[in-house]
């Protein structure tokens, strides 16, 4: 079934519920890889340089998805971590097209209208360009 | 060679096109940055075009953007106002001189001593300044001035949303100088402010007196400028690095800079840096190599010449709206949550910086004012000894060095066991202080008749110990 299971992170409580529904899907399948994708946003890079040195980026961003680890290693599911940088949205679809992801997982903000138009919603935009399965948590 | 060629052919087709946007998005920018420091728009033009052109060949950073900055406008204002655009020009140069010197002796380095702290509050101040000089072009103008700064602001919020191909500022100022043109509205514009000539940069010498008296005037109008200007373009280049998963040649931007600014002078334009802001457009359109910094220059040029009677007509609320939204976005928002959740001594240090900044009107001494406060605070930190007592046995945590002797010697001189053991497992002896330290201690209760048996020191110790105790 679904052997490349992509888990969409970015730090937050969406995500981290998005991470129990994948391990659901993984329990279902032998032999599957959850591949937790943080993609880091150019429109951070200044705010992380500021705040972290260039040394220490790399321990801020594992911290991001430390949650999501913690709770696949509980449940003995394999993983492994991928570190994109650029737009969110088309780095997760160029990511699973290139390498053959079987099922894309991503949290969703629960924006309002409003704050869509303004913010922009990642999950939308993953779901209406990626070629692969797609599952919304909400 | 194959490393040249990469960085310039690599990534052809998404540098011309990035080069193109960032040379859109510079218009307004070198234009607002003249009128900051005080000169005519044209200055900030040429030197935007000279020092794009100049670094795409010389920097250390590829597809960094490097052009005139509101950083080092701010730094000149005085100049200007006091000695003018020649004084300028002849600071920009030895400011470039400055900059290979700092780059000849391996200044990159020292980034390492520059705290978050220290930057954060450079680019907050800096962000302060560039909004506050905005002020006096709307403050008290007529109804339309405000009426066209807030359209200003709301276009360049909002057209990103829908539109990205050509950048908002550029789209705001020619529908808006249309539309202030078309029904002829009355506003302040750039012509007001300054002429405009039409002409190629030309090469110049700066017309000064070549005297010392000339050389003590730019000086430290020039050494700033070479502070805040590597300041910006080695965290600039660290963010691209950092964006782009690539490693760039540090000493070599900051002769490139250095280069850049020389040339620059010598063509009448004012001193410049790497710009945070265009760099990042710039990546973002999909520019990676050095093409994309040539285009940008050259593709500039061009607008100038193209655009050149225009610009005077460009009314200043649109302008200085334009600024204010750079001003927010170089504001580092996330420092408010910063001063709550941060170490007191580094708030400390943020806040002393930006207070020292906005006091002086000069980065430079703010910046250097907040690297001396965190460098003595981190002293102060490190320099507490803990000593904690086990029967006999003095147990010492923390490094032994010149500012944390005292509490050492203090506390071990009055020790009143016969037998005494002094552990330094989790200490180290730093410098000759230390030493100093121990053999006085060890010597001082030996003459009240005590035992002293000091255990633990670790091999590094051990060796200082041994070769400043030895007096052969």
């Amino acid at each position: 079934m679904y052997q490349h299971i992509l888990l969409a992170a970015d730090g937050s409580e969406n995500a981290l519920r998005a991470a129990q529904e994948a391990v659901k899907i993984a329990q279902l399948t032998a032999n599957s890889v959850v591949d937790i994708v943080y993609v880091v946003s150019f429109d951070n890079a200044k705010a992380e340089r500021l705040h972290s040195s260039p040394d220490s980026l790399l321990l801020e961003r594992r911290r991001k998805v430390a949650a999501i680890e913690q709770l696949l290693k509980e449940h003995n599911i394999a993983y492994k971590i991928t570190i994109l940088k650029g737009e969110p949205a088309p780095e997760i679809i160029q990511y699973a097209k290139e390498n053959h992801v079987d099922l894309v997982i991503i949290g969703s903000r629960g924006l309002n209208g409003l704050q869509e138009m303004v913010l922009g919603s990642v999950s939308h935009k993953v779901i209406k360009r990626v070629h692969c399965p797609a599952l919304i948590v909400k | 060679m194959q490393i040249v060629k990469q960085q310039w052919f690599g990534n052809i087709r998404a540098d011309i096109l990035s080069g193109v946007v960032v040379a859109l998005a510079l218009i307004p920018e070198a234009i607002a940055f003249s009128i900051m420091a005080g000169v005519d728009p044209m200055v900030g033009l040429y030197a935007s075009f000279t020092i794009a052109t100049v670094i795409a060949f010389v920097g250390g950073r590829p597809a960094m953007i490097s052009a005139a900055t509101g950083a080092m406008a701010i730094v000149v204002v005085d100049l200007v106002a006091d000695y003018g655009l020649q004084y300028l020009l002849a600071a920009t140069i030895l400011t470039g001189i400055i900059q290979i010197l700092f780059g000849v002796f391996g200044i990159a380095k020292l980034m390492r001593f520059i705290p978050n702290a220290v930057m954060i509050g450079f680019v907050n101040s800096l962000a302060i300044l560039v909004f506050m000089a905005q002020l006096p072009h709307f403050i008290g103008g007529n109804s339309m001035t405000y009426l066209f700064l807030f359209i200003t602001i709301g276009l360049v919020y909002f057209i990103p949303k829908f539109f990205k191909m050509i950048p908002a500022p550029l789209i705001a100022v020619i529908l808006l100088t249309a539309a202030a043109f078309i029904f002829h509205i009355d506003l302040k514009t750039v012509g007001d402010l300054g002429a405009v000539p039409t002409s190629l940069p030309t090469f110049l010498l700066p017309d000064i007196p070549l005297t010392w008296e000339t050389l003590l005037i730019i000086l430290p109008y020039s050494l700033a400028l070479a502070v805040v200007g590597l300041l910006e373009s080695l965290l600039t280049a660290q963010i691209l690095d950092d964006m782009t998963d690539s490693k760039s040649n540090k000493n070599m931007e900051a002769r490139g800079q250095g280069i850049a600014n020389i040339i620059n002078g010598f063509f009448g334009g004012m001193a410049g840096c790497a710009m945070i802001g265009q760099s990042m457009i710039n990546v973002k359109s999909g520019g990676r190599g050095r093409l994309s910094t040539l285009v940008a220059g050259v593709f500039l040029i061009f607008l100038i010449v193209v655009l050149g009677d225009v610009v005077v007509d460009i009314p200043m609320p649109v302008l200085a709206g334009i600024m204010v939204m750079v001003a927010i976005s170089a504001f580092d928002w996330g420092s408010l949550k910063y001063t709550i959740t941060a170490p007191k001594g580094e708030v400390f240090v943020m806040l002393i910086t930006i207070a020292i900044v906005l006091y002086t009107g000069n980065l430079a001494i703010g910046v250097v004012t907040g690297i001396v406060i965190s460098a003595l605070f981190f002293v102060a930190k490190i320099s507490k000894v803990n000593i904690t007592r086990n029967d006999a046995t003095y147990i010492i945590e923390g490094p032994l060095f010149f500012a944390s002797t005292k509490a050492f010697v203090d506390k071990l001189e009055l020790a009143e066991e016969p037998h005494i053991t002094i552990d330094l497992t989790s200490s180290h002896l730093w410098d000759e202080s230390s030493v100093g330290a121990l053999v006085k201690v060890v010597s001082k209760l030996e003459e009240k008749g005590q035992t002293v048996t000091v255990i633990g020191m670790n091999p590094a110790s051990q060796a200082l110990y041994q070769k400043l105790t030895s007096f052969s």
